[in-house]
């Protein structure tokens, strides 16, 4: 049963998950859904789930390692990475397309299912904002990086210079510049927005003059008034509105840093449509790999029910399975054109060249093992879901190494193929940034309110017309 | 049913009269109410958006969604117009005789610069017309207001309204079957 709310955040009772039809646990009233999820940031330092301590302690050190790789990668310059003619596209690219793509669940999730008005959006929503943020940062780490001289990257914004040089606007490359920084601009402001009448209640519920004083200043004068409610939501209507194409157009973008370039195996024109779906397959994967282990640390499985992770398993599937559409019509296309390039492209994929094996584990981890979704035992079973978030997340990498390197390795000239090989030093900066994106939402979870607590409210009063009790004072 | 309500300390100078209420719904009526008394001056103060209160309390504006536009307009003029400018204007160049306003390759540009100035428009906009950043407001004088960001409902008749007489004002909420009516210090 359920302890009183105001002792939840000292205690660690199993909370009740109510089963696949409800998004909210039984008996929450405003006051409980702002005390348990205000209570895991208030919760004192040292009551901090252990689990935390050491995923922190791990992130951290993940962090360290890149630090150090990116030192040696600018002292040394690019050639530390297994970068070469003809493979000039590492692990760079990879990780930042694949770091991206997780991103893009994020805005999914806050933008397009709030436009759809999926209730069961609310729960994950703040928590997938958050993951788009630190994904966007560790994938805007990579372009950079991988210039060669990283304290030039100034030079791809348009700005006057004394060099009378401008930027191509007609380069896809360009293109991901204003895509990127736009969509990293946006996905910050719609979480900030999110955030503002959480920060007037943590505010108002701190008891720490500190913690008071920097969540009011977050707030800013936030005080709940109808007048400032009726603003806010036209505003986050439209800001909804605007990130749903926005992230559509984002890793269509991406796509065509390959699919504009004449390379075999990257000028397709069904790459946007798959790429934008791969997007949002490998992002629900990394929700579900990141919501699972923290709904259990903190018992927040009446808020975080079977029926988002259920909702979200489904999600996966689908995408899933646009993928594979996407995959089957890249080889038809390959074999149907009949162009000699293209079709080549595709044996050496397959089984011709280097990299074979990535091709059959990729199948592997992104469309075989996910159809065991189509099962409701295993959507209902937590590890299972949890092991086939985390094999999208493999599967979906290698999608991104496969097109990227298996491409490069051999176009059209056999005198200058070439094999490419990461070193240590791409995957440190590939494990690095893995540690930059857990560790910040460790420090997420830990420091913000992690679940939108003002939607939950709403959920409340949409969800529990009958009668709560309602604690007099 | 009809309970006694606590009248809380009152104040000289005054702000207004708030009303603690419990749940979305007499705050609604609360409000609709007030407004059919004749107060104008009035402000509902709720932990979540309640739909029909802002009507409710006679609020009506359109300035985000115009502000918004008006911000999508130009961040589409400028982006079209930096890409027209640099490939045109600044730094020509001719690739095999193609035309220099090459127009379809600056929709991306034209579209993302649109969002952006659109988005950063919605949310300063929506900031700056709520008053926002504001270090001080009298509402949060009244202790019992750190609620309104948890689970009490608060409508406050404001002491700028012409109908605004204290103890008429504070009788009026008193009836309103309220938690509790409480002064606001100015």
């Amino acid at each position: 049963m359920r302890v009183k709310p105001e002792d939840r955040e000292f205690t660690s009772v199993a909370t009740l998950d109510p089963g696949p039809d409800k998004v909210i646990g039984p008996g929450h009233d405003y006051g409980s859904v702002t005390d348990e999820i205000g209570g895991v940031v208030f919760r004192p330092f040292l009551k901090t789930p252990r689990q935390m301590f050491i995923g922190f302690a791990f992130a951290f050190l993940l962090v360290n390692l890149l630090m150090i790789a990116v030192t040696w990668l600018f002292v040394r310059g690019v050639g530390v990475w297994g970068i070469d003619m003809p493979v000039a596209w590492g692990f760079a690219i990879v990780n930042f397309v694949w770091w991206i793509g997780i991103g893009h669940a994020g805005t999914l999730i806050s933008a397009i299912l709030l436009l759809l008005k999926q209730d069961w959006r609310t729960s994950i929503n703040r928590f997938s904002e958050a993951m788009t943020l630190f994904a966007v940062a560790c994938a805007g780490m990579f372009p950079i990086l991988h210039l060669g001289r990283p304290w030039l990257a100034y030079w791809l914004l348009p700005y006057p210079n004394t060099m009378w040089m401008w930027p191509q606007p007609r380069s896809p490359l360009i293109w991901d510049v204003f895509a990127v920084s736009t969509y990293a601009t946006v996905s910050l402001l719609f979480w900030f927005t999110g955030l503002i009448p959480d920060f007037a209640t943590m505010r108002d519920k701190a008891g720490n003059p500190t913690a008071r004083k920097i969540f009011g200043t977050l707030a800013m004068g936030w005080r709940n008034s109808a007048k400032h409610w009726a603003r806010y939501q036209k505003a986050y209507l439209l800001l909804a509105g605007l990130s749903t194409p926005l992230v559509v157009s984002v890793h269509s973008v991406v796509s065509f840093d390959f699919a504009v370039a004449i390379v075999p195996g990257w000028h397709t024109t069904i790459f946007p449509p798959y790429f934008v779906a791969g997007a949002i397959y490998s992002g629900f994967a990394m929700v579900l790999t990141l919501a699972i282990p923290v709904r259990r640390w903190y018992h927040l499985e009446d808020l975080i029910t079977m029926r988002h992770i259920e909702c979200m398993s489904k999600v996966m599937l689908g995408t899933g399975l646009i993928v594979a559409y996407g995959y089957a019509m890249e080889a038809f296309m390959a074999w149907y054109s009949g162009g000699q390039f293209e079709r080549y492209a595709f044996v050496n994929r397959m089984w011709a060249g280097g990299y074979w094996w990535t091709y059959w584990v990729l199948i592997l981890c992104n469309i075989l093992i996910p159809q065991a979704l189509w099962s409701r035992r295993v959507r209902m079973s937590i590890p299972a879901v949890f092991v086939i978030a985390l094999v999208v997340n493999v599967g979906m990498w290698l999608e991104r190494f496969v097109i990227v390197v298996t491409s490069l390795t051999r176009d059209y000239v056999p005198s200058s193929w070439g094999m490419y090989y990461p070193t240590i030093w791409d995957w440190s900066t590939y494990l690095g940034t893995i540690g930059v994106f857990l560790a910040l939402m460790f420090l997420f979870i830990r420091v913000l309110p992690a679940i939108s607590i003002f939607e939950m409210r709403e959920v409340v009063h949409h969800t529990g017309k009958e009668p709560t009790h309602v604690h007099g004072d | 049913m009809f309970t006694e309500t606590k009248v809380s300390g009152q104040v000289e100078n005054l702000y207004g009269i708030m009303a603690e209420f419990n749940d979305p719904e007499s705050l609604l009526d609360a409000a609709n109410l007030a407004r059919l008394e004749g107060y104008r001056e009035m402000d509902a103060y709720a932990p979540m958006p309640v739909e029909g209160l802002a009507e409710a309390i006679g609020f009506r504006s359109n300035w985000v969604e115009r502000l918004v536009f008006v911000g999508g307009v130009c961040g589409a003029t400028g982006g079209f117009m930096l890409c027209w400018w640099i490939t045109v204007v600044a730094y020509p160049h001719n690739v095999a005789g193609r035309p220099l306003n090459s127009w379809p390759a600056y929709v991306p540009i034209t579209f993302e610069v649109m969002v952006l100035i659109a988005c950063i428009t919605a949310v300063v906009g929506m900031l700056l017309l709520n008053g926002l950043p504001q270090p001080y407001h009298p509402v949060f004088n009244v202790e019992r207001f750190a609620r309104a960001s948890r689970d009490r409902f608060f409508l406050c008749i404001e002491a700028s309204d012409p109908k605004f007489e204290p103890a008429a004002t504070r009788q009026f909420l008193a009836r309103l079957n309220p938690q509790e009516v409480m002064d606001v210090a100015l």
